[in-house]
């Protein structure tokens, strides 16, 4: 969780109107305008998204989860490596994991083969790059935080002691 | 055609006495219409915290489907102690001072049956929770209500209580944080009314059921952590508000020996024992559920800062709720009754908040608005309460 209310209030909901985070937070509209702006320019806010539910949305895009294999570097670990591995359109994500390999790297194609010639071609021939584990994804059930199986609407009745 | 037909007039007479409840009269009215906003309900707008579900189906999937102990479940009663101790600062012994029950609402009821004979005087503090007088009034005891004030943010007064005793006090119930004005006792009073409890030799009922719903950095203290308080306490708490678990009804007092065990009496005989599946879950909420809990009190947190500043701005003087998820704003000025002004608020704008006076006479000039509900819904509804403040002449805009 993080501290700011603000950030937790847009991590969860990045179209809340300036004037409802405003009331959410005390603060007023031009202030929280400044805040938002100042996150965005020190890169604490990374960017806003949607999240979509690619399968109802007809999407046939292909994800496949990657495991990465790397030589640390002396002086710099793997962070140089893996800064130019996530620089790729491809590359949705990618984490430095703990564990039997070192980045797990989330890509995205807009097919199987897309996928296969960017894991041959781009990442395992980089140097560095000791070996790669591609995992494709089947079905999502739960996207950022949203799951794609909605409960029932509110079950309460309008007045109750 | 039977000549012994049945007639109304067989319903014992104290339960004929009761009169209708304001909720249920207001129920009937909201019920039904189109695009309602309700500030009308008395419940968490969250959902059960998933690992409290989770832990409940887990309980199913094992075949937990017996009865437990009249008591509750030992593990269950071993988390409530540890709970209470760290939470309220009094130490209860999960053998003998603890009785899980089927919600605070069955609590009450037990409390005063185990403790009131005919004639016995109970006092309590309006406006409240609407079942404290039928409560009494069921077991034959005799409600004596005392007044909070506006001034006072409906804290308690112990001269109000002096006032109203009698030789036949003999129980006091509390509510704080207060359901419907969010108060929140004064701590200098509070040591006053446990003094005057001592030397009166009343019994204290403190119904804390929202006592992790506190603000402003204050923490939550209850009269039986007062010095000499405990053995004359019964201290009832429960699962509905904070860990948003209103469906699971689950509760549990925590009293001397003599008075779980003249409880229990009532318990075991009205109810056996308390749903195992609700239990399972209950244990979950103690052990793990503190972070979640956190993330709901912010969140009513920022909404109750927006609703105490958007009702005093428009001109509808409201205190400053130290706990709870209620506001309580005085209409004393638009020259309605409560009930005149919920029901026009209902008819003109579609907002539905209950009439003050459906927590008992001393709510007369008042609402209840619940605040437990989405923040765009809350921000609609007082732009509708503004707009119908301005229709009568009185509001600021
Ligand atoms: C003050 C107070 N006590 C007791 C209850 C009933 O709680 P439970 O769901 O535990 O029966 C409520 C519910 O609204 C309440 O507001």
């Amino acid at each position: 969780m993080v501290s700011d209310p603000l950030l937790s209030i847009l991590s969860r909901n990045a179209r809340v109107s300036l004037e409802s985070l405003a009331d959410q937070t005390s603060l007023s509209v031009e202030e929280v305008a400044a805040k938002i702006a100042g996150y965005e320019k020190d890169g604490t806010i990374l960017g806003f998204q949607t999240v979509v539910d690619e399968e109802k949305a007809g999407s046939v895009d292909v994800s496949a989860l990657i495991e990465v294999r790397l030589t640390p570097e002396r002086g710099g670990g793997f962070d140089r490596l893996a800064h130019r591995i996530a620089k790729f359109d491809q590359v949705v994500s990618c984490w430095l994991m703990s564990g039997g390999y070192d980045l797990a790297v989330l890509v995205q194609g807009a097919d199987l083969r897309q996928v296969a010639q960017f894991v041959s071609q781009k990442l395992s021939t980089l140097d560095g790059v000791l070996s790669t584990a591609t995992h494709f994804k089947l079905k999502s059930y739960k996207e950022a935080g949203f799951e794609a199986h909605q409960e029932t609407g509110d079950t309460r009745l309008p007045v109750t002691p | 055609m039977s000549q012994n037909e049945l007639s109304p007039s067989v319903v014992a007479e104290h339960i004929q006495n009761i009169p209708r409840s304001g909720i249920r009269d207001f129920f009937e009215l909201v019920q039904g219409r189109e695009g309602v906003i309700s500030l009308g309900v008395g419940e968490p707008d969250f959902r059960t915290p998933w690992h409290i579900r989770e832990a409940a189906i887990y309980s199913l999937e094992k075949g937990q489907t017996s009865y437990t102990s009249n008591l509750g479940m030992p593990s269950l009663r071993k988390s409530i102690r540890k709970y209470v101790k760290s939470f309220f600062d009094v130490d209860y012994n999960d053998a003998n001072e603890i009785l899980v029950t089927v919600g605070v609402s069955e609590a009450i009821d037990i409390a005063l049956r185990a403790l009131i004979n005919p004639g016995d005087e109970v006092i309590y503090h309006e406006p409240c929770y609407v079942s404290y007088h039928p409560s009494i009034a069921m077991v034959h005891g005799v409600p004596v209500p005392v007044k909070t004030y506006f001034e006072d943010g409906f804290s308690l007064r112990a001269e109000e209580i002096e006032k109203a005793l009698t030789p036949k006090t003999k129980v006091l119930m509390l509510n704080f944080p207060t359901n419907p004005t969010g108060a929140v006792l004064d701590e200098g009073e509070m040591r006053k009314i446990a003094k005057l409890c001592i030397e009166r030799n009343l019994v204290v009922i403190t119904d804390e059921i929202y006592s992790e719903l506190r603000y402003d950095g204050v923490r939550h203290r209850s009269i039986a952590a007062e010095p000499g308080m405990k053995g004359r306490t019964v201290l009832l708490h429960g699962f509905s508000k904070a860990f948003a678990m209103t469906g699971f009804r689950l509760g549990y007092a925590c009293a001397p020996t003599f008075l779980i065990e003249a409880m229990m009496k009532v318990h075991q005989y009205g109810a056996l024992c308390a749903p195992i599946t609700s239990q399972a879950a209950a244990v979950e909420a103690l052990e793990n559920g503190a972070p979640a809990v956190e993330e709901m009190r912010l969140a009513y947190d920022r909404r109750r800062k927006f609703m105490v500043k958007s009702l005093n701005g428009m001109g509808l003087p409201t205190a400053d709720p130290g706990g709870g998820f209620y506001v309580f704003p005085d209409i004393r000025a638009t020259g309605l009754t409560s009930k005149e002004f919920a029901t026009q608020l209902l008819e003109a704008e579609n907002v539905a908040a209950v009439p003050g006076t459906a927590f008992g006479l001393a709510g007369e000039g008042f609402l209840r608005c619940c605040y437990a509900t989405s923040f765009d819904e809350l921000r609609e509804a007082i732009v509708r309460i503004e707009r119908f403040l301005n229709s009568l002449g009185v509001g600021k805009g």
